[in-house]
């Protein structure tokens, strides 16, 4: 282990550091100039507050992943297959791109209360939300991928007598997956404010929902305690889904400095 | 193998946008020798080659083997891209025909060992292609071209991205390896056509391109100070610039 290698010290992640140093900043400056707790609490008075109701909160935190998930693998899973058909139909491309990207210049939130009108309260309107945010950035991607397949292997495989459809699911599409996953990534990176973003229109659960009620009670403590939450939770998914990708494009050269978020020094 | 088939090109016009390609080419490949089609870059070759493929379908004309078949269901497709597959090591590479055509792949696997032991990559074979050399990566693509079996081997440039030694070794292997295959060779180098070749087929300069073929007296493949390259590289190198009437070989 660590201790065989004497002069290698395990080293602190910097990022922990630089994390502590802003914790320790921050309740310093709330106990030394006494700003009211409900307009700032302070780190440990959160700290609190999340042990004693990390029960509502896991129940909400929950909620929330469930739709942050749901919308992200249904929006990558649409988005996808849409690609696939545009960039296998030009008739297909000259009736739809167009329309895609106009619909783009349409701020999503503004949809909210429409779909809270649609589909109701509950989880639906929220998923739809994220996947509204995350459909188009995967669209892009994958399409692009699909456009740029070398036209080497192309050739290849049409003299190797391959059908279309195993040129698609063989060569086109894991070709194209280089592309495919800077577009996961976009889409995970912005499919927990779909979620959110919904939740604060209309819901009666979720983190949104939980934020926005301890916000009206001047329970700003709750209110980071929640927002906490909801950072991790998007931390982990990003980190996750970072992993996942990496692990399906272990052929690419430089597959480990894509990602974004490496926390673990070595 | 079988006596591998010649391949006759009948007429064959090509039209890209407005440039006239080819019109009424008529060439026929001797079956079971190494043919190469030389010219300057962009003078048609590789549009030759994808014809004979079936890539590219000509405007008029058929290309067809000696026995009146489609010439596309009997060619191998080497080119200048090696083409393999980066997610795929360099055995899985090789059956990448087995493997699109959805073929049971234990059938040949003893096939592919044999041949990364003929191409000297056997310490390879689990390798992706990203940490293979060019040089390695070319003869992975050769390797993956054998295993199709095919009696015609079309190759456009393989060689040209590689260094000069490399280059050098690989067409010795290259030439070993398909011994009795029809071989076309597209390259804008006279220097390996004068090399590997038994007829050399120069693409003259103009619209619409012209052919000449120039059979070599000697057997091939030649070192690279053999007489008749030394011989007949001037005039080839003359003919590719402006094209005059190629020497008869006696």
């Amino acid at each position: 282990m660590a201790s065989s290698i004497p002069h290698r010290r395990p080293r602190v992640p910097a990022f922990l550091v630089s994390l502590t140093l802003f914790l320790l900043a921050w309740q310093l400056l709330v106990t030394l100039s006494g700003i009211p707790h409900f307009l700032l609490p302070a780190p440990l008075a959160i700290l609190k507050t999340l042990v004693n109701q990390i029960q509502t909160l896991g129940l909400h935190t929950a909620i929330t992943a469930f739709e942050i998930i749901a919308g992200l693998v249904s929006g990558c899973v649409l988005g996808i297959i849409s690609a696939v058909l545009l960039s296998s139909s030009r008739r297909l491309r000259r009736w739809l791109l167009p329309l895609m990207v106009i619909s783009q210049s349409l701020p999503v939130f503004a949809l909210a209360p429409l779909l809270t009108l649609w589909f109701g309260y509950g989880m639906g309107s929220k998923v739809v939300m994220a996947i509204l945010i995350i459909y188009f950035p995967v669209v892009a991607a994958t399409f692009d991928g699909l456009r740029h397949t070398s036209t080497a292997m192309l050739d290849l495989a049409r003299t190797m007598n391959a059908s279309p459809r195993t040129i698609l699911l063989q060569i086109r599409l894991p070709a194209a997956l280089p592309s495919m996953a800077s577009g996961i990534r976009v889409a995970t990176s912005v499919a927990p404010i779909g979620a959110v973003v919904g939740e604060w229109v209309g819901s009666s659960q979720g983190l949104g929902y939980l934020m926005l009620q301890a916000n009206g009670r001047m329970q700003t403590d709750l209110m980071f305690a929640a927002l906490l939450c909801l950072c991790l939770l998007a931390f982990l998914l990003y980190t996750l889904v970072n992993r996942l990708l990496d692990r399906a494009l272990f052929w690419l050269p430089d597959s480990s400095s894509t990602a974004t978020f490496h926390t673990d020094a070595h | 193998m079988n006596q591998a088939p010649g391949i006759k090109l009948d007429k064959v016009s090509l039209t890209l946008g407005k440039h006239s390609v080819f019109q009424d080419l008529s060439l026929h490949l001797q079956a079971g020798q190494w043919h190469s089609v030389l010219g300057r870059s962009g003078i048609g070759k590789s549009s030759l080659l994808r014809i004979i493929a079936g890539l590219q379908k000509p405007d008029k004309g058929a290309v067809r083997t000696d026995t009146g078949e489609p010439a596309s269901t009997h060619i191998a497709y080497m080119a200048q891209d090696d083409g393999l597959l980066p997610w795929l090591t360099a055995r899985q590479n090789i059956q990448l025909g087995p493997r699109l055509r959805g073929e049971n792949l234990q059938e040949s696997t003893a096939q592919v060992s044999e041949l990364l032991e003929r191409v000297g990559l056997t310490p390879w074979a689990d390798a992706l292609p990203a940490v293979l050399s060019g040089g390695m990566r070319q003869r992975v693509a050769l390797a993956r071209t054998l295993l199709e079996e095919r009696d015609i081997v079309l190759m456009d440039e393989p060689f040209s991205r590689l260094d000069a030694i490399t280059r050098d070794e690989l067409q010795s292997l290259s030439f070993d390896l398909l011994t009795g295959r029809t071989v076309l060779l597209v390259t804008h180098d006279p220097m390996e056509a004068l090399r590997l070749s038994h007829v050399l087929h120069v693409l003259e300069p103009g619209s619409p391109t012209r052919i000449q073929s120039m059979p070599l007296a000697t057997p091939a493949p030649r070192p690279v100070d053999h007489d008749e390259i030394t011989a007949q590289l001037p005039s080839v190198w003359q003919f590719m610039k402006s094209g005059s009437d190629l020497p008869v070989v006696v």
